[in-house]
């Protein structure tokens, strides 16, 4: 950075600190000076508060500004506690939380106990709109302050109860043995006072206890995130901060990281990946993150849930060359499934190649013979529907369209069903009139292998878009979520997912992985689960 | 005149109208926003009916439309997902529009007007087909070609400029994505003052000033320019509403937070209040630029009078 340059940001740093507005970015030069990473990101689509971000580009700020109860390390996926000093519980549904003492937010203020029940209570209670107040579902008493319809009758859960300031207890609505490894997950982070005291202020420029603090936040174009030297946790930021440059366009970012204007791009357009092995060399980070495509069936149709559709949804399934697809389509940055959870959960956690078996495995004349014993395709067609708007699905979907009409001999058996916009795509999902199967991605909220199946199979799970139902699968799942010990708890789970492979209620496609892409002013450069980059390990220079 | 401007003023307000009340219900017709908001995951019932009841969603189109209007005349553009305003949104991306329009129009004026006067004078020869072959070839490369592939050499290959505009966008950094978004426009005013040259040089009142002995410099600015320059000029007022549309493609591939990027961010997140406010005021840009080129007319050619 060049002495004008420094005295410019100075001003803007004062200029913001005096009257709180915004103030524009300097213009390039400055190739990560004082230790800055340069990195992009996406404007987030909601107020940046923890219980009402539940899109990774929201989420990013919240990991970096905030620290919970929990940390999920960035290698392992294993839930370690942080500032919880212990979360223990005799029957798997009260559970008591002491935290470690010494922890403080930015401004100052010690996080006690009072700073995560209110924290929760807040994202909990209904008239606040927070998004991922389901989370709370959990906790006793959020029927009172979370009713279906009306006002709340309660402004907080009877479950959390303050005990002294460094202790609180919660009970749960039902047992829940792994509920302390979701502790890691962005809503349940603590809130400072000034979070309630003065809420706009606060949305302005938020203040947690992370490793970073917020510099300066122009709304729509940028960030600017500093090492925050008060936090004493382990994970301090080994760079000076990070400036979060918003862009609309991937292939923007992509062509200034080129150019050497950025650091690290942590979206590859899809247009660059044949690239950008040439372009960067190792600088490419190509992993496994918490996400997997399935197709789900819509079982609420009578015509998609009859008793010999079971076999034809088994055929479906082995109609399609995952493994062509993936490579020639996702160019290897997708894993074929072989199950219902992701390899990101590791052996330990839950996850089992092969636990599908054959109705994962592309087989066409098997497909062929099983969806005739059923009773072939319903209407002698099936459609695949998905959103035209994002994410270019329209490609994937030809290919395994063109893969089922290979296997079938038939060059009308299936096509793609596209809808023009998310919303409307997503509207006609949970109303039930989507009649075809349709496209369905979901991405972990925390590396449990819970998290993979009760959401999404459980009957009247809070994504349960198929509303499969089936007596056996809860029974194991509330079976598992009651066991103490986890390896047992896994063990249940995994044969509640057996009866997914008999039924297939969704047919996994693959594992998404994540991508990313650095300059050579920066090393040490990895990502996480939720495929979003640790920053606070960057090294520059 | 006066009153000709104020039947004019008057004629706006039912296209503002119109304007505004199809927006409205084209961005209704794309469905309900408040599911899109939950992501992948199924929307808790109490949560969507919240949201919806404090966007006012909960109404049927007519009251929503209503009451926006209501709104808009108190002032208030009512707020995006994100729970900004859109009146914040409005004040930072239209200075970034707004200049990035004016370096096209000086680009497209400038550059066009010159090569313009350059083939027309010399019509038939080399020069005068090399500029048509050119313009041809420019108005038929689309924006987003053009701009993905200046914005690569320049950028990338040869490092002259930054591939991308910073937040603050100085003048110095909009003159890349001002020539891109003016290339096609300009081809057009290079070919509309190349035809008003070529056929006013043979103009009874060019030759008459060239018998009078006036300097030939003289004969060109004076006479034949002021003349040629009436379509060119009525082209570039109108082109003004045209180029801040149009600027959506530009903005995206050089990340400039203006119009384009607003209204691109809330045609995707569905947010009528961004999209119609943006859209509101591009409109009234528009019917203000008409405005003011028919008056322009006057200005420049006498024989031209208002009633």
């Amino acid at each position: 950075m060049s002495g004008s340059a420094r005295l410019k940001w100075a001003v803007c740093a004062s200029a913001i600190a005096l009257t709180a507005t915004a103030c524009g970015g300097g213009g390039g030069g400055g190739g990560g000076a004082n230790g800055i990473v340069r990195a992009s990101w996406g404007d987030p689509q909601h107020p940046l508060e923890p219980a009402n971000t539940n899109e990774v580009q929201g989420g990013k700020v919240l990991d970096m500004v905030f620290r919970g109860l929990k940390k999920y390390d960035p290698k392992t996926g294993a839930a370690q506690n942080w500032i919880a000093d212990s979360i223990s519980t005799s029957d798997q549904q009260n559970f008591t939380v002491k935290l470690k003492p010494g922890w403080k937010f930015s401004n100052g203020e010690p996080v006690t106990a009072h700073s995560f029940v209110d924290a929760w209570n807040y994202g909990a209670l209904v008239t606040n709109k927070q998004l991922n107040s389901s989370f709370f579902s959990y906790i006793d008493g959020y029927g009172q302050v979370h009713p279906g319809s009306g006002n709340p009758t309660a402004q907080a859960m009877s479950g959390l109860v303050v005990k002294d300031d460094q202790t609180f207890t919660v009970k749960l609505s039902q047992k829940f043995s792994t509920w302390p490894d979701t502790l890691g997950y962005s809503a349940f982070y603590p809130l400072p006072r000034t979070f309630f005291t003065d809420h706009a202020g606060w949305l302005q420029k938020p203040v947690g206890d992370g490793p970073y603090a917020i510099d300066s936040y122009t709304k729509g174009s940028i960030m600017r995130l500093r090492k925050w030297d008060g936090y004493t946790g382990d994970d301090k930021a080994k760079n000076g901060g990070v400036d979060l440059r918003v862009y609309t366009d991937s292939n923007t970012a992509y062509t200034d990281l080129q150019a050497g204007n950025i650091d690290l791009v942590d979206d590859i357009p899809a247009t660059q990946l044949r690239n950008v092995k040439r372009d960067l060399g190792p600088r490419y980070i190509n992993q496994p993150a918490g996400i997997i495509q399935t197709i789900a069936f819509p079982m609420y149709d009578p015509r998609w849930n009859g008793t010999s559709m079971q076999k034809v949804r088994q055929g479906i399934s082995m109609a399609i060359d995952r493994a062509s697809i993936t490579s020639k389509i996702f160019l290897n940055t997708r894993t074929p499934a072989t199950d219902w959870t992701s390899p990101v959960l590791g052996d330990k956690g839950g996850y089992k190649a092969g636990l599908c078996g054959g109705v994962c495995t592309y087989s066409p004349s098997q497909a062929k013979k099983l969806i005739q014993e059923g009773g072939g395709l319903p209407g002698g067609q099936m459609k695949i529907g998905y959103n035209a708007d994002t994410g270019s699905h329209k490609e994937w979907v030809d290919a395994v369209c063109n893969s089922i009409n290979n296997s079938l001999g038939n060059d009308r058996a299936c096509v793609g069903a596209p809808v023009g916009t998310f919303a409307d795509f997503r509207n006609q999902i949970t109303s039930k009139s989507e009649t075809n199967p349709f496209r369905a991605g979901w991405q972990m909220d925390y590396p449990l292998i819970q998290d993979f199946l009760q959401p999404l199979y459980y009957t009247g799970g809070s994504s349960n878009d198929s509303h499969w139902s089936n007596a056996d699968f809860d029974k194991l799942v509330d079976q598992a979520n009651a066991e103490s010990d986890s390896a047992k708890a896994v063990g249940d789970f995994q044969d509640a997912e057996k009866i997914l492979a008999q039924q297939v209620p969704a047919i996994p496609l693959w594992y998404q992985n994540g991508n990313a892409g650095y300059s050579s002013n920066i090393s040490n450069v990895a990502l996480n689960q939720f495929s979003v980059p640790v920053y606070n390990d960057i090294t520059v220079g | 005149m006066g009153r000709y401007v104020i039947r004019r003023l008057l004629q706006m307000i039912p296209v503002f109208v119109g304007s505004t009340f199809l927006i409205f219900v084209m961005v209704y017709a794309l469905g309900d926003p408040v599911a899109a908001l939950f992501g992948d995951r199924a929307p808790d019932p109490a949560t969507a009916a919240q949201i919806r009841r404090d966007l006012y969603l909960d109404h049927p189109l007519w009251q929503q439309y209503t009451h926006y209007m209501a709104q808009i005349f108190q002032g208030n553009f009512g707020t995006a997902f994100t729970g900004q305003p859109v009146l914040q949104l409005m004040g930072s991306a239209w200075p970034l529009t707004i200049r990035l329009t004016i370096v096209a129009v000086i680009v497209e004026g400038v550059i066009g007007i010159i090569l313009g006067i350059i083939s027309g004078m010399r019509r038939g020869r080399s020069v005068d087909t090399g500029v048509l072959v050119l313009t041809l070839i420019v108005v038929s490369i689309p924006t987003f070609v053009s701009g993905y592939v200046l914005q690569f050499l320049f950028g990338v290959k040869w490092g002259v400029v930054n591939p991308s505009v910073s937040a603050a966008a100085p003048f110095n950094e909009l003159i890349l994505p001002g020539v891109v978004l003016a290339l096609v426009s300009l081809a057009y005013v290079t070919r509309l003052t190349r035809t008003s040259i070529a056929e006013n040089t043979r103009a009874d009142y060019v030759r008459t000033a060239v018998a009078k002995g006036l300097p030939r410099r003289r004969v060109i600015l004076r006479h034949l320019l002021r003349n040629s320059l009436i379509p060119v000029v009525t082209f570039i007022g109108t082109d003004v509403g045209a180029l801040m549309g149009g600027a959506i493609v530009t903005e995206r591939i050089f990340n400039i937070h203006g119009v384009g990027y607003q209204l691109y961010q809330g045609i995707l997140r569905q947010n009528s209040p961004t999209v119609v406010g943006f859209v509101t005021i591009l409109v009234i840009v528009f019917l203000v630029a008409n405005l003011l080129v028919d008056l322009l007319y006057a200005v420049l050619d006498p024989r031209i009078r208002y009633a």
